[in-house]
């Protein structure tokens, strides 16, 4: 179980999280929402341990992270899995090296194996074929499914998930959604994901965090949120123009 | 009056605080030369890449700089009637200065500003935070095999850059102004000593480490956008550069 508890980042003045405390069960599916620019990124990059918060706890497992050394920090993120908004491909490497990486730097498997477990892992995503491309060779879409095979690789307990679908159209979109449901029912991780696909993404997630003005608005499950009456959550699954959200910062 | 303190104490403050980073920066790379695992494959392509891709304008600019030095100095040597010294003049200035630090400032150029930007696109593409979330340390995997490759090539690049500087004083000074071959080399190896190479030797070594430590940094630290990689770019040359001069000069003083 992760626990997020009164957590505050600010960068250069500005209050960016300002107490916000999320709890994200394990082996469940979390969708963190909120306007583009409220802080979900920075929220989960707290959870991989690569900021850490002014004041407040990131407890993994009742572990928690914000107080832990490099050495102790990294044990943490080797059941840790992340896709990136961009996807963070290693341009200098072919897609089934990028795929492999994790596998060759931190486990003693065999080549032969890595190669096999590579291979499976790209026809899970669907890309069985293209592990011999380079990242600028891919679509945005294959990019993500090929970033999604790498973060999965090492069969993570956690996986994050930051705007998985950005910039894809609906139907790549639906399909990326149905993949991460499909490969958290095969291997049951923890998932918290980033997302702006509303009320897309509702169908595959236990739970959603609405995040306003740094604090967790609201949370629950998708049949609790989208019939809230939280005025600002209201319209934000609505998409209104008027409402309590600033629409101009 | 107080309004100009205030900033001035704010710049030197926000200066002495960039300077503690880099040097904590440059330390923790250090500090990992020595420690498993190491990344020989990544060195490799460093070394390439810091050596092999700077070969053509080290090439080029080492044999014109020594064609430049044997004109000037055949026309200052030529006052004095000491013409025949052309050889060790161009040997010693390449071998004691312009070597290590043309080939440097040409590195800087080529291969410094390319790492800079490389590792800014990295930063801004989170490639450098997916190496972190894989538990893996990004100074390990990038800015080590950086360091250590520069170390190597640049006293490489520089006695390059050296003997081809020294042919292209012999094709101006004996094929063109007609000294002699025979006195060019000969008196270039009574007057070239071996302190000499190794100042060559030395300001090369820390020439390498400077260009990549900068280049790193900068790059490492980028700022976002394409603006951001911009900016880290011009400042990682700019800085290299200085640096290289600055530093040519107090070792100079101190091993001259």
């Amino acid at each position: 179980m992760i626990e997020l508890i009164g957590l505050y980042k600010s960068f250069k003045g500005q209050n960016v999280l300002k107490g916000a405390d999320l709890l994200i069960p394990t082996g469940k599916i979390v969708t963190v929402v909120g306007k583009s620019g409220c802080g979900k990124s920075v929220l989960v990059k707290h959870i991989m341990g690569l900021l850490r918060p002014d004041a407040g706890q990131v407890l993994i497992d009742g572990i928690d992270i914000t107080k832990l050394g490099l050495a102790e920090l990294d044990r943490i993120r080797e059941k840790l899995g992340v896709l990136f908004q961009g996807g963070a491909l290693f341009d200098s490497m072919t897609v089934a090296e990028n795929v492999a990486f994790p596998l060759k730097e931190k486990t003693n498997m065999k080549k032969a194996e890595i190669q096999d477990r590579v291979m499976r892992a790209l026809e899970d995503v669907g890309l069985g074929d293209r592990g011999s491309k380079f990242p600028e060779e891919l679509s945005g879409g294959m990019k993500k499914r090929a970033a999604l095979a790498r973060a999965l690789i090492k069969e993570p307990s956690l996986v994050i998930f930051d705007e998985p679908t950005t910039g894809l159209d609906p139907v790549i979109t639906s399909s990326i959604h149905k993949l991460i449901k499909t490969t958290h029912d095969k291997y049951g991780f923890t998932a918290v994901i980033i997302s702006h696909e509303v009320p897309g993404i509702f169908g595959i997630v236990d739970k959603v965090a609405v995040l306003h003005n740094g604090i967790i608005e609201e949370a629950g499950t998708p049949d609790e949120i989208s019939n809230s009456i939280n005025p600002v959550v209201k319209q934000f699954i609505t998409g209104s123009l008027e409402g309590p959200i600033d629409i101009i910062s | 009056m107080t309004n100009f303190l205030r900033i001035a104490g704010r710049y030197a403050l926000s200066t002495l605080r960039e300077m503690g980073r880099m040097f904590l920066f440059l330390l923790s790379a250090l500090e990992m030369i020595f420690k498993p695992p190491f990344k020989f494959r990544q060195l490799l392509k460093q070394m390439r890449f810091f050596g092999n891709k700077s070969l053509l304008v080290i090439l080029l600019t080492g044999s014109f700089t020594g064609m430049v030095l044997a004109l000037q100095l055949y026309y200052i040597l030529r006052k004095f009637g000491s013409d025949a010294l052309l050889g060790p003049g161009i040997a010693l200035s390449l071998i004691r200065e312009l070597g290590p630090v043309l080939s440097a400032l040409m590195v800087t150029g080529r291969a410094g500003s390319a790492l800079t930007a490389e590792l800014g696109m990295m930063r801004i593409s989170e490639q450098i935070d997916a190496l972190t979330a894989m538990a893996l340390n990004p100074i390990r995997y990038l800015i080590v095999p950086n360091i250590v490759a520069a170390l190597i090539v640049f006293p490489l690049v520089t006695a390059i850059f050296d003997v081809i500087g020294i042919f292209g004083g012999y094709l101006v000074g004996v094929k063109l102004l007609g000294i002699s071959g025979g006195t060019y080399f000969s008196l270039m190896e009574d007057y070239v000593e071996m302190k000499d190479v190794l100042l060559g030797f030395y300001k090369s070594i820390s020439f390498g480490l400077i260009v990549a430590w900068i280049s790193c940094y900068k790059g490492f630290n980028s700022g976002f956008g394409a603006a951001g990689v911009s900016k880290a770019t011009t400042e990682a040359v700019v800085l290299s550069s200085i640096l290289i001069l600055v530093w040519d000069y107090v070792l100079g003083s101190f091993l001259i």
